[in-house]
């Protein structure tokens, strides 16, 4: 099958900065991919030479196997891109903002889908209203709708959440998931890792425009077989114990952490000799947060 | 084609929802020009045989504030786009690089001309108009805001901000206008700035503009046909050539 995405030792040079140093990845149809790294990594460069905004410096980039450059035409038609910045034009309402961006894409009669996403992004009481009126997460819904108005198979957002409240947050993905399961990729940049957790099968780590990681989430996070153990205790924490802590709150929990499971069996044997009663216990793996600073620290 | 067309309206709308401003503003400044001017110089200059100076102007100030207008339409819509970041929104989209010069070129004529009719339409209050060649009229207030057109779109890719494109307004447009035979005959003129007019384009739009009312001209309407169809061509050309690079658009 087509390769939803495909860069092939893309690479992009602004002057002497090397935004992207040779990067290679294939999204495939269907997926919801995680693209992740610290401000500067390159992530809204990669973003820009998917969709024509930027050109590579060299290497091949392509959308639905239509290359950006020769064929954009079809590779643009095959790619919906909500911006990182939140931008608008301040002339229209949100119909019209909808209708002229569904015109650009060539078409003409695109009231039931325009309809449809209004209301899915709960756009339906600032349809008739001025841009400049909305709120900063109304602008963004808009933003989400204007690169959607022409269904494409593929959409990249970058970023959709910076600044926006939990319940838009919520509705966003909600609306978001819905789109993945009726078949479109999702490509999507975020700094929130709770998010890329929750939402993306496989995620990309960048760093100074190299990929330095590249795999399914769940073997990510498998890949620190570690976990934490949050103790809330009857009496102080046994000496032994002590090079564990990886936490203490102000509350009174205290966070070990552990190298491998097993490690929890210890921890038990040592507040038993020392006759400490465990008043409240959790045990957590480490998320995607984790995985990612160690990542970023050790490449 | 509806990409084109989707594009062209929405740059007519754009200065459209503010007329106002972008048209009506234009007619009452080359209204107080042909009042001031027309009113100060009547009696003392005879252009062209049999013409009031006030009738002489105003095909001139016409001319002028098409070219104007023209020019600011695609520039300063670019521009703000640009500094806006909301030019992403036409860039993402399939649309060529000629459907985007086209559009933006046709806004930026259909505002010059509106503009030019207006100032025209209004003057006929103030002195009878001949009209001895339509023809010739329509083809330089075509031709003229095309050109004028496709240079405000090359100022508005250029142009980073609002200096920058103030400087094109204020150092090129306006001295190219104003020195352009507006105002009088080049005849009038001593040698010197007789032959620099020469070299001034807009000055065979309005020669060429003003033969299509009273018959009389300059230089032969024919050349300034030429040079301005002439220039119409080469900055197309320079300006579908930047669009298609994506100077300053792409990065």
């Amino acid at each position: 099958m087509t390769h939803a995405i495909e860069v092939i030792d893309v690479t992009k040079r602004y002057g002497s900065l090397q935004a992207l140093a040779g990067i290679s990845l294939a999204v495939e149809q269907g997926e919801f991919f995680g693209l992740l790294g610290p401000n500067g990594a390159g992530k809204t460069t990669l973003i820009s030479i998917l969709a024509g905004l930027t050109r590579a410096s060299r290497g091949t980039a392509r959308i639905m196997g239509h290359d950006v450059g020769t064929n954009y035409r079809e590779a643009r038609r095959a790619l919906g891109v909500v911006p990182q910045e939140l931008v608008f034009d301040p002339f229209f309402t949100v119909r019209e903002a909808l209708t002229i961006q569904s015109g650009y894409f060539g078409l003409r009669d695109n009231r039931a889908w325009i309809d449809e996403v209004i209301e899915n992004l709960d756009l339906g009481d600032k349809a008739d209203a001025n841009m400049r009126s909305l709120s900063g997460g109304m602008k963004r819904r808009v933003l989400v709708a204007q690169a959607l108005v022409h269904k494409p198979p593929v959409i990249v957002l970058d970023e959709p959440t910076a600044g926006v409240d939990v319940e838009l947050r919520q509705a966003l993905w909600r609306f978001i998931r819905r789109l993945n399961s009726d078949g479109h990729t999702i490509v999507l940049t975020t700094h929130y890792l709770e998010e890329a957790e929750a939402l993306c099968g496989r995620v990309a780590m960048l760093k100074q425009g190299r990929i330095v990681t590249l795999d399914k989430t769940e073997n990510l996070l498998r890949l620190h077989s570690g976990c934490y153990v949050e103790l809330r205790l009857g009496g102080a924490l046994p000496a032994e114990l002590e090079p564990l802590v990886k936490d203490r709150r102000e509350d009174g929990a205290i966070r070990l952490a552990l190298p491998e499971y097993a490690g929890v069996e210890r921890v038990m044997a040592a507040l038993r000799e020392s006759q400490v009663t465990i008043q409240e216990m959790e045990i957590m793996r480490p998320d995607l947060e984790e995985v990612f600073v160690q990542i970023m620290r050790r490449s | 084609m509806a990409g084109f067309y989707t594009l062209f309206y929405k740059e007519w709308l754009r200065f459209w929802k503010v007329s106002v401003q972008t048209v009506l503003a234009p007619v009452l400044t080359a209204l107080l020009y042909l009042l001031v001017f027309g009113h100060a110089l009547r009696g003392r200059l005879e252009v062209f045989p049999g013409v009031e100076y006030t009738t002489f102007l105003i095909p001139g100030l016409a001319m002028m504030a098409m070219l104007q207008n023209a020019f600011a339409n695609g520039s300063s819509s670019l521009m703000q786009s640009k500094m806006t970041g909301n030019i992403v929104f036409v860039l993402l989209p399939p649309l060529s690089h000629r459907v985007f010069f086209l559009a933006y070129l046709l806004a930026a004529m259909a505002r010059g001309i509106l503009v030019g009719s207006g100032v025209l339409l209004a003057a006929l209050w103030f002195a009878d108009l001949p009209l001895a060649h339509p023809l010739w009229v329509l083809m330089f207030g075509v031709a003229s805001s095309g050109v004028l057109g496709a240079l405000g779109i090359v100022a508005g890719i250029y142009s980073d901000k609002i200096e920058q494109l103030a400087v094109f307004t204020n150092f090129i447009i306006l001295p190219l206008t104003f020195l352009s035979g507006v105002f009088y005959s080049i005849r009038s003129l001593p040698s010197f700035w007789q032959a620099a007019s020469h070299f001034n384009p807009v000055f065979y739009m309005i020669d060429g503009f003003r033969y299509g009312f009273f018959g009389v001209a300059d230089t032969s309407p024919w050349l300034s046909l030429t040079i301005v169809v002439g220039s119409f061509i080469a900055l197309s050309l320079l300006t579908l050539g930047l669009l298609k690079s994506g100077y300053k658009l792409r990065h």
